[in-house]
């Protein structure tokens, strides 16, 4: 590597569009730290990843979305019918848990396929129509577990919630999962020519149908990938929270996967935006849950300090989109 | 020039519900030229090129390339046969950088579908070169950050590095100043001397009379005829354009100065 491309490369850091964000997750974690001496503790921070991990791993799917300026609103009930139907075969159907793990994240998998064939094929817009998935997941999940939660798990579903110890403080294998899932996403986004047509098709999806990319197709695996997305993280939901709850992830997760994603620097008006970023955005998150319940502020306020989040990020999504015209 | 059109439309007609938008046109192109087609707004200018680039397909008519009948039902069909379009508004990505842009939609890649960067790097700089675009500082700033001609010279540049045969330029000066326009111009030349065929449509005579080596004049979905610009004269086709020149032969390059008066 020469002189000149060490100095784009240093340049191309500097203005790399996750540098904002990563300056706000940094001030929020000097913030919390000054005011409570519990939060700068490793034992904590393994905390926040563990909380992190679901809305992170949903975040992903959100942000392959969102960058072909769509939207997605179901995900979180999505993955709570996975969750359902991955814990209700296993345990009230005596479906060996192999097969019971499939068939949830093909569920999802499922939403998926239906959410990007109704894009490209009646060409309705993604918030109606995850509007409607988002009820339609909501009423299944209640009708499949009848209210009930199920327990006794099989240990292959319950997996991602086991821990591993580096110098004393544990981390479950579910965030190793996460990290995994965002290398693969960053991979895929960044280095492959599927990413750079998902980018196009988020940019100007005539001008990238005229150049010769089949945009449909694209948009199709789009929303194919971040169905298998919130099927991991129904899977990583059990690890959590070691039951197949009807009612988990359902309340805040399809707001904060959109925080994380907006907070993160993509736009939500498509084609611009990074899975780095997305992940950084995330963490501010769970940062933010994590110290106000740390400083003893109800559960309540972080609904209301979540929705100023995103309207905040939005505005300056919305600031940045009409200066670049 | 060669004796065939390298490209040729006969008898294309094309509707949209109950609008007409083409009826019966025929149109030729030949290496080494730059044939202009004009027309007023809604005359058929973009649909006509939408059926070469495989965007449309004709309601009827055929299109032959080197002589032969082809079918063209996708940009990847016309970009195997050599044509390439640069459209009026849609030719580039804004969030993509030069490099991305040029090889938007053919990627080199390996075989873990890597992108092969400084290959293609590389190639962006040497095609730009060749065309002498040389006012551009990085080909790795988004296209967003390119002045108008800077933004519509990448996107010719982009048309004519697959070693395209009929390169088709829609309204490439429509939203550019005097000094951009010229950039534009002088590198529509360029190609017709390298012996590309370049069909250039434009609103503005001027840029037509300057660059052109033959105009064909579609007025309400019918073309009108075909000038050679030596023998003709603004005044002439912008009759044409507005008024229509009733009797032609099809297909047949004349010119009918007595009607210009
Ligand atoms: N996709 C389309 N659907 C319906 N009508 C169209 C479509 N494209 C073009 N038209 C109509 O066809 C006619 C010719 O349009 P166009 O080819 O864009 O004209 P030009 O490029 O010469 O200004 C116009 O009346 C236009 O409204
Ligand atoms: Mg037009």
């Amino acid at each position: 590597m020469g002189p000149t491309r060490t100095l784009q490369l240093a340049r191309r850091l500097i203005t790399a569009p996750t540098v904002g964000p990563f300056i706000a997750l940094v001030l929020t974690m000097v913030f919390f730290s000054l005011k409570t001496d519990r939060f700068f503790q490793a034992q904590n921070f393994s905390l926040v990843l563990q909380q992190v991990m679901i809305v992170g791993v949903l975040a992903i799917g959100q942000t392959l979305v969102i960058l072909t300026a769509g939207i997605d609103l179901s995900v979180g009930t999505v993955m709570a019918l996975g969750q359902v139907i991955m814990t209700k075969l296993a345990v009230a159907n005596g479906v060996p848990v192999v097969p019971a793990l499939l068939l949830g994240v093909l569920t999802c998998v499922g939403f998926g396929v239906l959410h990007g064939g109704l894009v490209t094929g009646v060409r309705l817009p993604p918030f109606i129509i995850t509007l409607g998935t988002l009820n339609i997941a909501f009423a299944l999940t209640h009708i499949i577990s009848n209210d009930l939660t199920f327990t006794g798990l099989p240990k292959l579903e319950l997996f991602w919630g086991r821990t591993f110890s580096i110098s004393g403080t544990d981390f479950t294998y579910g965030v190793v999962l996460m990290l995994v899932l965002y290398a693969l996403a960053w991979y895929g986004l960044n280095q492959t020519a599927w990413g750079r047509h998902v980018y196009a098709t988020g940019d100007n999806r005539e001008a990238a149908r005229l150049t010769g990319i089949n945009t449909n197709r694209v948009l199709l695996s789009v929303y194919t990938l971040a169905g298998l997305t919130y099927g991991i993280a129904a899977w990583l939901l059990i690890g959590r929270t070691q039951v197949g709850d009807p009612n988990a992830g359902q309340t805040t997760e399809n707001l904060d996967s959109i925080t994380a994603v907006v907070l993160g620097g993509t736009s939500l008006f498509g084609g611009r935006g990074t899975v780095i970023g997305t992940l950084i955005g995330a963490l501010i998150v769970g940062v933010f849950r994590n110290g106000l319940t740390l400083i003893g502020v109800s559960v309540i306020y972080q609904y209301l300090v979540t929705g100023i989040l995103v309207i905040l990020a939005v505005s300056v999504d919305q600031f940045l989109h009409r200066r670049n015209g | 020039m060669s004796e065939t059109p390298i490209l040729q439309l006969r008898g294309i007609s094309k509707s949209f519900g109950s609008v007409q938008a083409l009826a019966d046109v025929d149109f030729e192109v030949r290496d080494g030229e730059v044939m202009a087609l004009v027309g007023d707004n809604g005359a058929g200018k973009s649909t006509l090129i939408k059926c070469v680039a495989g965007i449309h397909s004709p309601d009827s008519g055929e299109i032959l390339f080197e002589g032969k009948p082809v079918h063209i039902s996708s940009p990847k069909d016309a970009g195997r046969l050599g044509i390439e379009v640069v459209y009026q508004d849609l030719a580039l990505c804004d969030n993509l950088d030069v490099v991305q842009n040029m090889y938007l939609g053919r990627e080199e890649r390996d075989w873990l579908w890597r992108l092969k960067e400084p290959l293609m790097e590389q190639r962006t700089a040497e095609t730009l070169r060749s065309l002498s675009v040389t006012t551009i500082r990085s080909i790795r700033q988004p296209v967003a950050s390119l002045s108008g001609g800077q933004r519509q010279s990448v996107a010719v540049a982009k048309a004519v590095q697959w070693n395209s045969k009929v390169v088709i330029l829609d309204e490439p000066t429509a939203a550019l100043g005097v000094a951009q326009t010229r950039q534009v111009l002088e590198l529509v030349k360029r190609l017709a001397d390298q012996g590309l065929a370049v069909v250039l449509i434009s609103h503005n005579l001027h840029d037509v009379f300057e660059v052109a080596t033959r105009i064909t004049v579609l007025r309400l979905g019918r073309d009108v005829g075909v000038y050679e610009r030596e023998k003709t004269t603004q005044q002439e086709v912008v009759q044409a354009i507005t008024a229509g020149i009733p009797t032609k032969v099809a297909g047949i390059p004349t010119t009918a100065p007595e009607l210009a008066s």
